[in-house]
């Protein structure tokens, strides 16, 4: 897919066979072949820049994010003929500046992101490689508890459990850690299944270790880069989620900056103010852009073989 | 074949039950449902009553149990809110989000196919750079958002079509290309591996070889073969949309199944949201065991799984 994203040599375009790599350190060659992945190094200078924003937001922003000021409600961004270099990107219906709640919206974006990826890790990771390692019937038990969890409408479950338990941050990220990690124990699983019968698994076993080691010390190392690629899709997956439940009133609760949240309350003075809900939904789309970028091409670097 | 049908069946008719009991004891165990439809002003007493008078002060096994035994036979009692029974509240709103995820998955496909055709002919062209351009942001975008962008440019900017209601026809076109967007990207990827398979492969040469024209041989060979898994992925996203529709729903004011979800969990009025839960599951594991069948007879080795 994004292969296409890479500029092809010459001689790969030509079906010429590729040159032998010099013998560099691993690391060496990896670094080259990403740095050669056009996706991925605009993928991860965008992420960069975004997590830079994110990480500096209390000293990159130029207003409180929180503060209001009703002489200043919905102010343009500077470009329009009444804007103001004062708020570079406006100021919302209550007068807080755009830029600076935008820039602290980051952080909320990107931790939701990571938190949740990390629990629905934790969970799908376990129960893939439990599947994948042992087969039979815990193999058919965490078949169908995958199953049955794809079956579940997520933005429903996740909008109405939000309801009971009442919209949070935290409620955000622990509802879509405990949703989202039916990729991970599908591709874990598939991925296990793979290796069980390699070579090195065999020695281990043959060697007398542990079970818990060969599946923390052998087999999870192996299985690292496409975890890594499912972790981005879900992060990005999880923050698109996270912008829907507050949009839809239940996520991240006001005053907290989310983008989601600033969609939603952004939407009533959109005809007149376009802005409001174009900026922070493109800063949204760049973040998610960029993960997926990162993501294809970590599994592009990651599976050299299919490029040539 | 018909072993894999049925066990696929069996498999399918648990994973419903399983999704009921799921969805039942998520809504019982992650709150108080009675303090819940009571209110925050609610005394102590009034929580009480609410409780007795919805039957939640029975232990949740036989209210789980009553429930389950009329879901069987499509009742789903009486919505808290409404004096309706859910069943009728459902069947006013099926239609609507039927119309919508059906439309949407149509143009989803009449877009991906032809896409994903011709990037896999064209391969490392502008028009597959293209493709994947469009499958990307689409995939990057937040339906909710590019839901209101599509209302402010066509609705309120070019005043083509309505801002939000169901009225006409008309009504359903916005939703349904901001809804079919989101299931586009992956159907065309699909397309595109498939025709790339399929196009390397040896018959296609034979066909090329026999001095078959080159249209015959995309559309009469490798296009027949290589439809039928997106077909299969089609069916499973119809599912996916359905579920998805409640934001779509939301932002277009369309009374589907999804705004009726979303109105009765903002109103605490449970039976409608099991119910709702529950048949959008039942739809998707319809659809995902038409996909398997689907799958399975295309592909043999898939029945032995």
């Amino acid at each position: 897919m994004s292969s296409t994203f890479m500029s092809a040599s010459p001689s790969e375009a030509a079906g010429m066979p590729a040159l032998p790599l010099p013998a560099l350190p691993a690391w060496r060659r990896w670094l080259r072949r990403s740095l050669g992945h056009r996706g991925l190094v605009i993928g991860s200078v965008m992420l960069g820049l975004i997590a830079l924003a994110a990480l500096l937001a209390p000293w990159l922003s130029p207003h409180d994010p929180y503060a209001q000021d009703v002489s200043q409600r919905l102010i343009p961004p500077a470009w329009y003929a009444k804007g103001s270099w004062e708020h570079l990107l406006g100021t919302d219906k209550l007068g807080r500046d755009y830029l600076s709640r935008l820039l602290h919206g980051a952080r909320v974006s990107l931790s939701i992101g990571l938190a949740a990826a990390l629990i629905s890790g934790l969970i799908g990771t376990t129960m893939g490689v439990l599947a994948g390692y042992y087969g039979g019937r815990v193999d058919a038990v965490v078949s169908y508890i995958v199953t049955t969890r794809l079956a579940l409408p997520v933005v429903l479950v996740a909008l109405a459990l939000a309801s009971l338990v009442g919209g949070s941050l935290k409620v955000v990220i622990v509802l879509l850690g405990l949703l989202l990690w039916d990729r991970f124990a599908i591709v874990t699983r598939a991925a296990t299944q793979q290796l069980r019968d390699a070579e090195f698994i065999a020695a281990a076993q043959a060697l007398g270790a542990s079970t818990p080691y060969i599946l923390l010390r052998e087999l999870l190392p192996n299985l690292m880069s496409a975890l890594t690629v499912v972790a981005t899709l879900e992060m990005a997956h999880a923050i698109l989620l996270e912008a829907t439940l507050s949009f839809l009133g239940l996520g991240v609760q006001p005053p907290t900056p989310s983008w989601g949240l600033m969609v939603a309350e952004g939407k009533a003075y959109m005809f007149f103010q376009p802005w409001v809900i174009v900026i922070p939904g493109v800063v949204l789309a760049l973040l998610v852009l960029a993960i997926n970028l990162v993501g294809d091409g970590i599994r592009d670097v990651g599976a050299p073989d299919g490029r040539n | 074949m018909l072993v894999y049908v049925l066990r696929r069946l069996l498999v399918a008719f648990s994973v419903m039950l399983t999704v009921a009991v799921v969805s039942f004891m998520l809504l019982h165990l992650s709150g108080d449902l009675a303090t819940a439809i009571a209110g925050p002003e609610a005394s102590a007493a009034d929580v009480e009553k609410v409780r007795v008078q919805y039957g939640l002060d029975r232990p949740i096994a036989s209210q789980f149990a009553d429930w389950l035994g009329a879901a069987v036979r499509l009742d789903f009692g009486r919505s808290f809110y409404f004096q309706n029974s859910v069943m009728e509240l459902v069947g006013e709103r099926l239609p609507v989000t039927l119309k919508l995820g059906g439309v949407a998955l149509l143009l989803a496909v009449i877009v991906a196919i032809p896409l994903g055709v011709l990037a896999a002919l064209y391969r490392d062209s502008w028009v597959d750079r293209g493709a994947l351009l469009v499958a990307v942001v689409g995939q990057a975008m937040p339906n909710f958002w590019f839901a209101l962008t599509l209302v402010l440019v066509f609705a309120v900017g070019l005043k083509w079509l309505p801002v939000a209601g169901n009225t006409s026809w008309l009504h359903f076109v916005l939703p349904a290309v901001a809804l079919g967007y989101y299931a586009m990207p992956s159907l065309m990827r699909l397309t595109r591996a498939g025709m790339l398979d399929v196009l390397g492969a040896d018959y296609i040469r034979t066909a090329r070889a026999k001095g078959l024209s080159p249209a015959r041989v995309v559309f009469k060979h490798a296009l027949r073969n290589a439809i039928i898994p997106v077909m299969a992925l089609a069916a499973v996203e119809l599912g996916f949309m359905l579920g998805g529709s409640v934001v779509i729903e939301s932002v277009y004011s369309l009374q589907g199944l999804g705004q009726l979800a979303w109105d009765s969990i903002s109103r605490n009025d449970y039976p409608v949201v099991q119910a709702v839960v529950l048949i959008i599951a039942t739809f998707y594991i319809g659809l995902t065991f038409v996909a398997d069948v689907i799958n399975a007879a295309l592909d043999p080795r898939m029945r032995t799984r």
